[in-house]
């Protein structure tokens, strides 16, 4: 029964227009992107390499499809989650809103189970837009721009990771990244069960997020206890993979975080989502 | 293993101070169109919803096949139908795919021809690839019929089905009702306020009010147990008044013009009444039985 009900919630998010919403942002900024780094792509490079071209010297084409997609991947990570939780805030609020949860909640398929499917299903969206993503970054960035060694510049200076290091990199980095954003999607499907309106899960989702990340970002002592702790301090864990030395243990205290997280999370919502009063 | 579809014993639900049921017990048996009779607010969608596991009641028992709905959800819903106030489809899917929806995860193995056979039954068939966004009501609610029926449950529960459709849509959901009994075998359970409805369909009724059940039986005993308000249209008036106040002196008799009367009598009298007249040279053209359900409910209601 809870593959039949995985099945179906398939089936309705693809029926869904707001569903395609996520994929056609995504497609649209990155193109953008793409444009730009293809018409003006040299100036932006040498703008932020006109610092080091004193002491160091480049040699070949910096401007490859790796940079180009680690540039995108920075830039809209950060947005992603309001894509994801635009459908994922919906799946039990909206169904709520609609009156068809009741219709489902009188079917011989437990609770659980059908919240169990809401979850699967949405971290299978998640992961098709996570999908999308670095197929227009990484797929049409190398058929645009090449493949080259990557140059990141971080907080520690400048790191040169050679091109045949880059595979496995981008491969942890979406791997971390999709952890990240179903984090997202598990609290905003773990909102959707205390709302019976689909705008509420989806907005206090990006409220939440943003307050953490102020919390994270607020350079003040009273947080520090707790900014390692909060999802929004991992959701840019990707970039380790990016950074040498590779700091395996950063990377592993992000991941143990995240999960966590989608642990409790997923909890809360059964415990409630098994106690509500399906009245709408 | 109990000979009951459905046993409710002192169900009772609170939402905080606010008592949704306080006291509703009543007893459904295979084959019967059992109508849950109540104003509006008095509690119908409440009890219907815990029956169906939608919320879980404050005390109380239910029983559905003989077993306890608490532990043995999973076993009862697969063998109900059923429509909760109004049925909510995916607006975006086709009607098919709805039914596709819903008859997957409704413990049976439901076929497409299955589908189409439900479609035609409820008289949607040929609309079966229309997105259900562009169905009317009364459409919608027999889309609702059509998937109560796909897994062939033996109990089917209707809440309020024939809210907001106009009177041919009434008259269909009726006749639909009528034949799920008739044609199908179906034990029906079916919420109204509306008491023709039940007067019409049910076989059995319990009439609740403020969250309590009042009264329970078959409808045709409940009713014709209860003093009637019958209207006599005749020719001879005070002839007529006469020899009632004589013969019946314990009645109520009121002239309502000059050529009908009420009287207050129990249903076995009316023959007697009608046969008098008829000996006393008194011309009845017309005996009308004015004390229906609405009469009986309105003094349940208000004592």
């Amino acid at each position: 029964m809870f593959w039949k009900s995985t099945y179906n919630e398939f089936i309705k998010i693809a029926a869904k227009p707001r569903s395609y919403i996520g994929l056609a942002a995504i497609s649209a900024l990155v193109s953008v992107i793409l444009f730009a780094m293809k018409v003006d792509g040299k100036t932006y490079i040498s703008f932020i390499t006109s610092s080091f071209e004193q002491t160091l010297t480049f040699e070949g084409d910096i401007l490859n499809g790796d940079l180009i997609a680690f540039i995108i991947l920075q830039m809209l990570i950060i947005h992603v989650p309001l894509l994801v939780a635009l459908v994922t805030g919906d799946l039990v609020s909206g169904e709520a809103a609609m009156g068809s949860l009741r219709m489902l909640a009188t079917k011989p398929i437990s609770r659980s189970s059908l919240l169990m499917s809401k979850f699967l299903a949405g971290g299978a969206y998640t992961l098709v837009i996570l999908l999308w993503l670095g197929f227009m970054a990484l797929g049409v960035g190398h058929i645009l721009f090449g493949s080259g060694d990557l140059m990141v510049l971080n907080s520690d200076g400048l790191v040169i990771l050679q091109n045949a290091d880059l595979a496995w990199r981008f491969m942890g980095g979406f791997g971390v990244a999709y952890l990240a954003l179903l984090t997202i999607a598990t609290l905003s499907i773990t909102l959707s069960c205390f709302s019976d309106n689909s705008i509420g899960p989806i907005v206090t989702t990006m409220a939440i997020i943003l307050f953490f990340t102020i919390i994270g970002t607020l350079d003040v002592p009273v947080f520090d206890n707790i900014r390692p702790f909060l999802f929004t301090s991992h959701m840019i864990a990707w970039r380790s993979f990016f950074e040498e030395p590779f700091p395996i243990e950063t990377i592993q205290q992000s991941v143990i975080i995240l999960v966590v997280h989608i642990v409790v999370l997923i909890g809360i919502a059964l415990f409630k989502f098994n106690k509500k009063d399906i009245l709408s | 293993m109990s000979d009951k579809i459905i046993e409710v014993k002192q169900l009772a639900k609170y939402y905080g101070k606010f008592k949704a049921v306080e006291d509703v017990s009543f007893d459904v048996y295979p084959g019967d169109v059992f109508g849950f009779l109540g104003p509006n607010g008095a509690g119908k969608s409440t009890t219907i919803r815990t029956m169906l596991s939608l919320i879980t009641p404050t005390s109380g028992e239910t029983r559905l096949f003989g077993r306890d709905l608490a532990h043995n959800r999973s076993f009862i819903l697969s063998r109900i139908g059923c429509i909760v106030e109004k049925p909510d489809f995916y607006k975006y899917l086709s009607a098919q795919k709805n039914l596709e929806i819903f008859g997957r995860i409704s413990g049976a193995s439901i076929t497409r021809s299955k589908i189409g056979e439900m479609l035609e039954f409820v008289g949607l068939k040929g609309r079966e690839k229309d997105k259900v966004a562009g169905f009317s009501h009364g459409m919608k609610q027999r889309l609702g019929i059509a998937q109560t029926l796909l897994h062939d449950p033996e109990l089917i529960i209707l809440d309020e089905p024939t809210t907001g459709l106009d009177p041919q849509g009434i008259i269909d959901i009726r006749n639909l009702i009528l034949q799920l009994k008739n044609e199908r075998n179906k034990t029906v359970v079916l919420s109204s306020h509306i008491l023709s409805e039940i007067e019409l369909i049910a076989n059995r009724m319990v009439i609740i009010n403020k969250g309590r059940s009042l009264v329970q039986g078959s409808v045709s005993e409940l009713l014709n147990n209860q003093e009637l308000i019958v209207r006599i249209e005749l020719d001879d008036l005070q002839k007529a008044l006469q020899l009632m106040s004589d013969r019946w002196p314990q009645l109520e008799i009121e002239a309502t013009g000059p050529n009908s009367l009420l009287i207050h009598l129990s249903h076995e009298i009316i023959p007697q009444v009608n046969n008098s007249l008829s000996a006393a040279g008194v011309n009845v053209f017309a005996i009308e039985s004015k004390r229906k359900l609405e009469d009986y409910f309105l003094k349940l209601v208000k004592n």
